[in-house]
């Protein structure tokens, strides 16, 4: 056997990755799942504390403040564990899917949140103005003038942490979540073959591609018209 | 001037910190009344204007405007604000609405209008600033003039009682600058109430009824534009008209 053929036989064993595709694909749709969770949990949890956070309310600010900081400081994978055989001892069972979806859910608020509110500061306070010297109030003003601006430009940093944050479901498989990353570490266990692994590495390719090309897609489409 | 003032603001003090920007400033202004405030950069103009409209709170002192008392607490202030009309330097249309939404977005959400009405009563405003034909543009689409003219559409079509106009020129180009000031001029004539801060001298002495000259948080003198400008009593007035004539 020569070099390559071992290296073929290891990552690209046709035998294996046909035995393991089903349970691969399986994982695919789990984490499709579990990702789709967790971003539309995530960015509507970070817009609404942003936009609470605009209304300037000193103690609810510091709370805001203090959350975000926290499930921005710790790993998410500390925060999975923590939630996953953490809180049993507390009476409150978790299962893997739902830690994980909870923890990363979080973490993603907690960055979505900082983005939301960079892009509301970023708008200039002459648009503020402009809105209430024509009467509109407070909440219009953010929703009809700020927020629309201020969601365009946190297009690119928004999709770029979407991804990375969503990537990490790939930690579920710690807490015996069979998503794609699950299902290949339990494949290479039974078959003693890597191969598994190259069949997960193109599941997360054929997940997280069209999603990075989607983010760029609407990073143009929501332009500035000139 | 025997009519009763539309804008009646009394001693107004405004502290910004330790900055003490404004120092016991009245003004009032008759109905139809063009007044021009000037003065060199910090000397308040800006601040008493934005009064006016609470855009700053003052520290103390007292607002009416049209019978209204806004600083009253009590006062719906997003209702007063419908009654006095802004125009800002820097024009502050929202990029992302078309000139026509800019413009009927308030008569929407304030008023209440229907889409088809807010929207016939925005075109209407945008006739009246001769932009009819650009109500589809977006604000990067116009040049500065148009957007600023724009920006007074959106004031106008409130039906506003009194106009304010913060250096609404000063962020345009020299060739730009007529086409606002046309605008303005034909607002006066068909009688709107305006406050001006503004450096357009030549524009002061055309249209104005009355000048008032600032300078450290007071009213250092006012008058018409012809005695103001041929026979200034102050010498701080004096420095200045020479200083912005210069140029």
């Amino acid at each position: 056997m020569t070099g390559w053929d071992r290296f073929a036989d290891s990552f690209f064993n046709a035998r294996v990755m046909a035995q393991y595709l089903p349970k691969i694909i399986e994982g695919f749709w789990l984490t499709v799942v579990l990702a789709l969770c967790i971003i539309a949990a995530g960015l509507a949890l970070g817009l609404l504390l942003a936009l609470l956070r605009a209304f300037g309310i000193r103690p609810l600010n510091w709370l805001i403040i203090f959350v975000v900081d926290l499930f921005r400081a710790l790993p998410p994978l500390v925060i999975i564990v923590l939630l996953f055989f953490g809180l049993p001892n507390a009476g409150v069972e978790l299962s893997g899917f739902v830690s994980a979806w909870l923890a990363l859910t979080l973490v993603l608020m907690a960055f979505s949140e900082e983005i939301f509110w960079a892009g509301i500061t970023s708008v200039p306070k002459g648009q503020w103005e402009a809105a209430r010297s024509t009467g509109l109030g407070f909440v219009q003003t953010l929703t009809n003038v700020v927020l629309p601006q201020a969601l365009r430009i946190t297009i690119p940093p928004l999709t770029n942490r979407t991804i990375a944050i969503t990537k990490g479901t790939a930690l579920a498989s710690v807490v015996a979540v069979p998503d794609i990353l699950g299902a290949a570490n339990a494949g290479v266990s039974f078959s003693f073959n890597p191969s598994p692994l190259t069949l997960g590495a193109i599941a997360y390719l054929v997940l997280f591609l069209p999603v990075v090309v989607l983010g760029r897609w609407i990073e143009t489409r929501f332009a500035w018209k000139r | 001037m025997t009519t009763t003032p539309i804008v009646e603001a009394r001693a107004i003090h405004k502290h910004f910190g330790h900055l003490h920007v404004l120092k016991g400033v009245d003004l009032r202004v008759a109905e139809k009344e063009l007044v021009f405030l000037i003065g060199p950069s910090g000397s308040g103009k800006s601040t008493l204007l934005r009064c006016l409209n609470r855009l700053e709170d003052p520290s103390s002192g007292s607002v009416m405007v049209d019978g209204i008392d806004m600083l009253d607490a009590r006062t719906d202030i997003n209702k007063a604000r419908q009654r006095i009309g802004m125009v800002f330097q820097s024009f502050n249309l929202y990029p992302h609405m078309t000139a026509l939404g800019n413009v009927a977005l308030a008569l929407r959400k304030v008023q209440g209008m229907g889409k088809a009405e807010a929207e016939a009563r925005a075109g209407k405003a945008l006739d009246r600033v001769h932009l009819g034909d650009r109500a589809d543009h977006y604000p990067l689409q116009l040049s500065g003039g148009q957007q600023q003219r724009v920006a007074i559409a959106r004031a106008i079509a409130l039906e506003p009682r009194v106009m304010l106009f913060d250096e609404p020129t000063s962020a345009l180009d020299p060739e730009l600058v007529g086409g606002v000031l046309a605008v303005m001029r034909e607002l006066r004539e068909d009688g709107m109430t305006m406050v001006v801060v503004s450096h357009e001298m030549g524009f002061a002495k055309a249209a104005a009824d009355r000048v008032v000259f600032m300078a450290d948080g007071m009213i250092v003198e006012e008058g018409n534009p012809a005695d103001f400008f041929d026979a200034p009593k102050h010498e701080r007035t004096r420095n200045f008209i020479r200083q912005i004539e210069r140029h």
